[in-house]
């Protein structure tokens, strides 16, 4: 209860803690190049109704963190530390039998790319069925009874008869909603969706949002979505987590990351979504460089090799140390930059929201 | 299904015409004297002009060749020699052997039986131990177990059969006495009886199935791998699944869907007869009657054996290609 910035009241478990909180996560993997530092100290609190977006480019540690809630590591060569509370529950210290009761049945999972997702050798029906069969002792009717339900509720038609079909024989939208109706066959309390849009065309997308915010309502479940689209995030989360190299470089409500934001890389995010309102003679904006080696993390802050406005920090600090992720304002919004806040603002309103 | 199984079984006609006419034709242009061959030791010019006579050697190519095909479509088969000393050579009719004159079909289906039980047994052998070895080792990639079992497949690759075959009858025929010498008599399971006919199998079965056993290990190692670094493998322990439901049901399942393909051919191959190990152990299969009548040029017996060796060799492709179907729904015959 160090922390928690999050009102409790909703929470609904009676210990006082917000229904998911992770505390300083680390998961780090040794390779035969080195210790891969895919999260370092990841930290945020979730209730449930509600949805929290974390957006970052690839290999900034986003995917690996939702694997960890899972406890999808546990068993490799992957060392996971720091704390993830579910429900009560601490996850990183459980054991993988424990921990493998709540997977599916409190937290289910999303995949990206439903088609290497999904077994290609069973029937969409068998694998739902088989996950609703792991959490319940009930006969296999009950089982495809709801899985033809949630098909159903998922948007696809003649359900009864597309459950005897294959993932192959599905189109990408279809096996999108297949992979929510799997997810959703135990009424999980946490969905964690790995950009869940990635892989389908815009129209698609806008329909698997819809859906998973009308199950949201429904369900009241917790959301954790997963991506680098910034658009669905707007259109989904309340609260958002920016990563970059494994860290959490700026967090906060979506309007304060929208409108205020105030580290150069989410300046950089916002600055690289196409606009078509602009003209068709401008270029793609992008940030310079590449996403740092997660062996060899930079010196300090880790987006400081790519960052434009180091002019503005005293000193080298930059280069020297890793800046603090602090608190700005009353409403959450935390920044990790080493740029006085202040200044901060001014740059955003002077510098980049004009050209945004 | 059935315009496929149709097209296939006309594929499957075409190409095994196709090998009896290249057989045909390569073995005739061999130098060999077929007339000289038959008479042996006897020969003189009166006898080679009755064996032309008798066999047709004197006809144009053609014309043998129609008498060879006719031998082979006709479901009466064919007759053999000429007006008064005719005999009846009964489908499927490949000629009578140059060395014994004993029908070649005969020949074949005499030593097919050994044949048989010598590669389905090495072919349980080699499955069973393969797929187990490999997939331990993909279950325990890194670890002592792994690098065991690629070192034992790495051995059986490299190890020649006729080395290892000759070691193991020296050890435990020769040496240890453990396991009587091999007698033809002991290979007929259903006249011997089981216990001998698996002291007469036991050492060809480990011979035989040593290469294959190897390969199968890291074929299965390699595909377990893979599969196990799929996408729907973290689905499956996603919803909850146990870790043995995840490796069996998930893993294996697609994982072995290669291994069928192959088994399939390679068993097929090997029911035309495994030369090698049939030659160490005196087993008079195949492929021992392979390598006698090219040691002898007895052309009809070579003939006969290789189209016999390339129905099986076709006809598992097919089967292959079937269960395919079956097994991965994603493919669709057509």
């Amino acid at each position: 209860m160090t922390e928690s910035v999050t009102t409790t009241a909703t929470a609904g478990t009676g210990t006082g803690r917000p229904f998911l909180e992770l505390k300083d996560l680390q998961v780090h993997f040794p390779t035969d190049d080195g210790l891969v530092k895919a999260v370092n100290g990841l930290s945020f609190t979730l209730e449930r109704g509600k949805t929290l977006g974390i957006v970052g480019e690839s290999g900034s540690g986003k995917s690996v963190s939702s694997l960890a809630i899972m406890g999808l590591q546990k068993g490799t060569q992957a060392q996971v530390s720091g704390e993830i509370w579910l429900d009560g529950a601490e996850l990183v210290s459980m054991s993988v039998p424990e921990i493998r009761r709540l997977r599916g049945q409190q937290v289910a999972m999303i995949f990206q790319d439903p088609l290497s997702a999904m077994h290609p050798f069973y029937k969409i029906g068998d694998q739902l069925v088989e996950a609703y069969l792991v959490h319940n002792n009930a006969p296999k009717s009950v089982a495809k009874k709801r899985a033809i339900e949630l098909l159903d509720r998922v948007g696809i038609p003649s359900p009864s008869k597309r459950f005897d079909d294959y993932p192959h024989q599905f189109s990408g939208g279809m096996r999108q909603r297949a992979m929510i109706a799997m997810a959703l066959m135990c009424d999980p309390q946490l969905l964690i969706a790995d950009e869940p849009t990635t892989a389908l065309d815009v129209t698609v997308q806008a329909q698997i949002l819809d859906l998973m915010m009308d199950l949201q309502k429904e369900f009241n479940s917790a959301i954790v979505i997963i991506t680098h689209d910034l658009g669905v995030v707007a259109q989904m989360a309340q609260d958002v987590v920016v990563m970059y190299g494994g860290r959490v470089v700026e967090s906060g409500p979506v309007r304060d990351i929208f409108y205020r934001p105030e580290m150069p890389y989410t300046w950089g995010l916002l600055g690289s979504i196409p606009r078509v309102n602009r003209g068709g003679d401008h270029r793609l904006k992008s940030i310079r460089g590449t996403p740092p080696s997660l062996i060899n993390l930079p010196n300090g802050c880790p987006f400081q090799p790519r960052c434009d406005y180091q002019q503005y920090v005293e000193g080298h600090s930059c280069v020297a140390e890793v800046p603090e992720l602090l608190q700005i304002g009353t409403g959450g919004h935390r920044v990790r930059c080493h740029i006085e806040s202040e200044q901060r603002s001014r740059l955003f309103a002077e510098q980049i929201k004009p050209n945004l | 299904m059935g315009r496929y199984l149709i097209r296939r079984l006309l594929q499957t006609v075409l190409i095994l015409w196709v090998i009896s006419a290249i057989t045909f034709f390569l073995f005739w242009v061999t130098p060999a004297n077929p007339a000289l061959l038959i008479c042996g030791k006897n020969c003189n010019t009166e006898t080679i002009a009755q064996v032309n006579a008798t066999y047709g050697f004197d006809d144009p190519l053609i014309v043998q060749y129609g008498t060879y095909m006719k031998g082979l479509v006709n479901p009466g088969g064919r007759m053999i020699g000429t007006e008064g000393s005719e005999r009846k050579c009964p489908w499927p009719c490949f000629g009578e052997s140059y060395q014994n004159g004993v029908p070649v079909w005969d020949s074949i289906s005499e030593a097919f039986p050994a044949t048989f039980w010598l590669a389905t047994g090495a072919a349980v052998l080699w499955l069973f131990f393969g797929v187990l070895l490999g997939l331990l080792a993909a279950l325990r990639k890194g670890k002592w177990l792994d690098k065991l079992s690629v070192g034992i497949a790495l051995f059986g690759v490299s190890f020649p059969t006729i080395v290892f075959g000759y070691l193991l009858l020296f050890t435990f025929i020769v040496k240890l006495n453990w396991i009587p010498f091999p007698d033809t008599a002991n290979a007929a399971l259903f006249t011997v009886g089981p216990a001998k006919w698996l002291q007469f199998y036991i050492l060809p079965w480990i011979t035989l199935a040593l290469v294959f056993a190897a390969l199968y290990t890291r074929l299965t190692r390699a595909n377990m791998i893979d599969t196990m670094n799929e996408d729907y493998i973290r689905t499956a322990r996603a919803k909850g699944l146990g870790e043995g439901t995840v490796v069996f049901k998930h893993g294996l399942r697609a994982a072995l869907t290669p291994i069928v393909t192959i088994f399939g051919l390679d068993l097929g191959g090997l029911l035309g007869g495994a030369v090698i190990t049939e030659q160490i152990f005196s087993i008079t299969g195949l492929g021992k009657l392979s390598i006698d009548s090219v040691l002898s040029n007895d052309l009809p017996a070579i003939m006969g054996v290789v189209l016999f060796a390339a129905v099986f060799v076709v006809v598992a492709n097919i089967i292959v290609d079937i269960l395919y179907a079956f097994i991965d729904p994603r493919v669709r015959l057509s």
